[in-house]
């Protein structure tokens, strides 16, 4: 469950194995096909260079925002509402200091993050400890936050623009430099392949390492073809997706951003002790109590975390969208809700992964720019994507009833 | 001589190739109240199921007879129109609802669209009158004692027309007055003409009702003795109710000379978290030594699993007093992570509730109770878990394709073991294992036996908590007895018998009784 790359069993035959991987990874699956329906439906105009780089800077928010709802969803099922309403008010708070106090911005990216996890907290307290239910303490949350941030900024926008807080949008909405060359009559950012070529080769690395160590103490591994292929298929991607961007404006600062949440998050579900326990307090919270575990901590750090990235994605819209909108954040929680059970994430809690919360909110993004570059009317792309929610759910409980049914 | 109300020939169910009732017959006859007594698993409940309709016709073999014509229930609905109504031990009784809504519930007064409220209450305080309940039809069911509640469950089977009551273990958790007017109240409706049948385990209690006792043991009928027959005593009862024979079901006991204390409780007292004043374990005494397999026997609701929970870092009860000593020292363990740290395990007897997750691998489940002996600063070597794990599963011979798979997928003695597993590696001085074989086939209980004393030789203590005595005969060296949350006698392994163990609760009961 933690992660589909070290599973312990190798089925002999490599079509067999491959089919496997389908299975394990069927949203990737529909999410390619997606790419692809929209790709021959805007005559490929959704793998233009600057639309991937757009696509990119909309989702990005949502997918901090859909890795931090994952935590909560995994200690059982509790989402949080609040998130939308968190992020606007600390976006206003991180606007008036940066334009009106001149606070230096690092400070300011402190005092946001702090203030965030102090919102989180509160939740968390209410939640872990007095056992109000999440839905409730999260929507007084929802209420109380938005209605503060209204009273705060009076309901007015503060304009935070690139030319008066230069290093602010650097940090948060920038490219790296470029260095443009031309091959072949076509023009590319050097850097950005650079990069992308590394990232690439430390993931083949990384893989290859691991299932090295893993055969040399006796562990079964994936056979070597399937091992190339799938080497061979992630840095492919990596490879199509950066050279696009190195065509348009080169590779966008919150690439890095996203990649160390990402990596960091992965990392910490899977490969470390209180990651276990969110597992194990969502699946079951008893057993968990009864080999030691303290649930209440492990809710209560869920909350918290939350609270700090939204105002992650505080920061991130408020350098997007050059200022801090009384609006900001309005739905957001429920973009990430959906983005965790489309990737997969159980609604019971227990199961889930930040993958599979990327590759829903990736889904969402997909959904959402290629409806558009269709030219479909917003009205009825929220039928769709209402549907494809419903559909993904439904998916979650089928299976989680068939597992029954075997058990 | 009345006629028979009830026949049930040659029952036959089977749970995954287990037989739970093997040919059972039993016959009631209008107007009696028919006890029905056996061991804890004997088949008792199972049959009651089938009567009622909870196991479907089609789901058993054997034939029913109810008045002379015969049944086929598809649910209890079908059985309550007959006029069979069971009461079950766990009463289900909503709490929010009123005495009167509880009783009417799916049988509601008036219409479908129009329930009619004055009625309700006002068939409801006739038939809490009937029953001698003393309390407004409005009352909130969480606000009467279990007793009272019993009573409101009796009162709604009468509202039902009922023909045959059916009670499951009624008084296992009323204190002795409680249990006495509910008694008081089946004799006085035998005489309404209600037949009854009334599962229990409280040979007072069906000597002061029954008009005649059937015993159940591995599911099979052993014997209908009625209350006139010179067999209607309670050495017979008792002697028919655990007479099983012993073959080699047990490893081989070997003489042990156990060493010092290593988990005492002393005058240990725990009450109920919701019920208020009701003490679960009443001033409780006990001594494990090193190197030693000590049981605690009782029925189901003697206090055996409060006891043992509220040791294990508090988990269990409220308003908890006594001492505590593990190797001599008073520790007083706030959460169970003190415990563990304290080197004590519990290995809980519900291990699907409270002990492992299933939807995980047998190998996160493995590591879950010791996270930091396969972590280092709270990263987890997941090889090493891997490694740490296969090895428990050979040692313990667990059956799996592979540590990986999800203990949802294994059988449930392989799940036991994987509990077992979990705890081992934990490494704790004291293990206490709660039921550590119910629902398991033999040859896996064998190597749970198996288990028990290899953890002995490492030098470990065991505390074993058991319904089936002829397993603690089998593995411990002494065994307290443990009845109405007090402990009320201790057997060595060479005096200990059934009849023996069997005898203190009876007579504990009694004494209780005044």
């Amino acid at each position: 469950m933690m992660d589909g790359v070290n599973t312990n069993k190798a089925p002999k035959n490599t079509l067999a194995n491959i089919g496997n991987m389908a299975k394990k990874n069927t949203m990737l699956i529909v999410l390619a096909l997606v790419i692809i329906f929209f790709t021959v439906g805007t005559d490929g105009i959704i793998l233009n260079p600057g639309n991937i780089t757009s696509l990119i800077m909309q989702t990005s928010y949502v997918i901090v925002l859909a890795v931090g709802m994952l935590m909560c969803i995994l200690t059982g099922g509790n989402i949080d509402l609040s998130v939308g309403s968190v992020l606007a008010l600390v976006s206003v708070i991180a606007a008036k200091l940066l334009v009106e106090v001149k606070m230096n911005v690092f400070l300011v990216i402190i005092i946001a993050l702090l203030l965030g996890g102090l919102i989180g907290a509160f939740h968390g307290f209410w939640i872990a400890y007095i056992r109000i239910p999440a839905f409730i303490v999260t929507l007084a949350g929802m209420m109380l936050w938005r209605g503060l941030q209204l009273v705060i900024s009076d309901a007015k926008a503060i304009a935070v623009t690139s030319d008066k807080n230069p290093l602010f949008t650097s940090i948060f909405n920038s490219f790296i430099p470029n260095i443009k060359v031309t091959l072949f009559g076509i023009t590319f950012d050097i850097v950005c392949m650079i990069i992308s070529i590394l990232a690439a080769a430390a993931i083949v690395f990384l893989m290859t390492r691991s299932r090295a160590t893993r055969k040399s103490k006796g562990f079964e591994v994936a056979s070597k073809g399937i091992h190339i292929f799938k080497c061979v298929l992630i840095s492919a991607v990596i490879l199509f997706f950066t050279f696009l961007l190195s065509e348009d404006r080169g590779f966008p600062f919150m690439l890095i951003i996203l990649a160390v949440i990402l990596v960091g998050y992965s990392y910490f579900t899977s490969k470390t002790v209180p990651g276990r326990y969110l597992y194990a307090v969502g699946s079951n919270e008893k057993a968990a109590k009864m080999s030691g575990v303290d649930t209440n901590k492990i809710l209560f750090g869920a909350y918290t975390n939350m609270g700090v990235l939204s105002a992650v994605a505080a920061l991130i819209c408020v350098a997007r969208f050059a200022s801090a909108q009384p609006t900001a954040g309005e739905g957001y929680e429920m973009d990430a809700i959906a983005s965790c059970f489309i990737g997969g994430a159980s609604a019971y809690g227990g199961t889930g992964t930040v993958i599979g919360a990327l590759v829903g909110a990736l889904f969402m993004g997909v959904l959402n720019n290629g409806m558009s570059m269709m030219g479909i009317d917003t009205n009825a792309q929220r039928v769709v994507k209402g549907l494809v929610l419903l559909a993904a759910v439904l998916f979650d409980i089928l299976s989680q009833k068939r597992r029954k049914a075997l058990a | 001589m009345p006629k028979v109300l009830l026949e049930m020939k040659n029952i036959i169910k089977e749970f995954s190739g287990v037989r739970a009732l093997d040919n059972v017959s039993l016959s009631v006859r209008e107007g009696e109240i028919h006890a029905l007594c056996g061991e804890n698993g004997a088949g008792k409940s199972t049959l009651m199921n089938v009567l009622s309709g909870v196991i479907p016709h089609g789901d058993y073999e054997g034939e029913i007879l109810f008045d002379g014509n015969p049944c086929s229930f598809k649910n209890i609905r079908d059985s309550e129109k007959q006029g069979i109504v069971i009461i079950h031990q766990e009463l289900a009784m909503i709490p929010f609802f009123s005495i009167a809504e509880n009783m009417f519930l799916g049988n509601e007064r008036g219409t479908k669209f129009n329930i009619d409220w004055d009625k309700t209450n006002k068939d409801a305080a006739e038939k809490l009158k009937v029953v001698g309940l003393h309390e407004s039809p409005y009352t909130l069911v969480k606000d009467i004692g279990v007793g009272k509640q019993q009573l409101c469950e009796i009162a709604k089977a009468l509202s039902k027309e009922v023909r045959l009551l059916i009670l499951d273990e009624p008084t296992a958790s009323l204190n002795e007055n409680d249990s006495k007017n509910l008694l008081d109240l089946l004799l006085k409706l035998k005489e309404e003409g209600v037949t009854s049948i009334i599962i229990s385990h409280k040979i007072n209690e069906l000597a002061y009702v029954a008009d005649t006792v059937t015993v159940i043991r591995d599911g099979q009928t052993i014997e209908t003795i009625d209350k006139d027959s010179p067999d209607f005593n309670e050495d017979r009862i008792i002697k028919d109710m655990v007479g099983r024979e012993l073959t080699n079901r047990y490893p081989v006991h070997e003489a042990r000379t156990p060493g010092e204390p290593v988990l005492e409780l002393e005058n240990w007292t725990v009450f109920h978290p919701l019920f208020a004043g009701r003490k679960v374990v009443d001033n409780a005494s006990i001594t494990v030594r090193k190197g030693e397999v000590v049981g605690i026997a009782g029925l189901i609701g003697a206090g055996r699993t409060e006891l043992a929970m509220s040791a294990f870092g508090k988990s269990y009860g409220v308003q908890i007093s006594g001492t505590l000593k593990i190797g001599g020292k008073v520790e007083n363990l706030h959460n169970v992570s003190e415990a563990i740290d304290a080197g004590l395990a519990y290995v809980t007897e519900d291990r699907k509730g409270n002990g492992l997750v299933l939807s995980e691998s047998i190998a996160i489940n493995t590591t879950m109770a010791k996270m930091s002996k396969v972590s280092n600063h709270g990263v987890i070597d997941k090889d090493k878990e891997l490694e740490v794990a296969e090895d428990y599963r050979k040692l313990l011979r667990t059956k799996a394709n592979s540590v990986s798979d999800p203990v949802i997928s294994l059988s449930g003695g392989n799940q036991q073991k994987v509990l077992l597993s979990k705890w081992m590696f934990a490494d704790p001085d004291i293990l206490i294992l709660d039921e550590p074989t119910r629902g398991i086939d033999v040859g896996a209980k064998y190597e749970i036996y198996l288990s028990i004393n290899e953890l002995i030789k490492a030098g470990k203590s065991v505390l074993v908590i058991s319904s089936d005595m002829s397993e603690l005969l089998g593995v411990t060296d002494r065994i307290y007895v443990m009845n109405e949350g007090r402990i009320v006698g201790e057997l060595s392994q060479k005096e200990a018998t059934q009849e023996k163990i069997m005898a203190m609760i009876i007579k504990s009961d009694s004494e209780m009784a005044g």
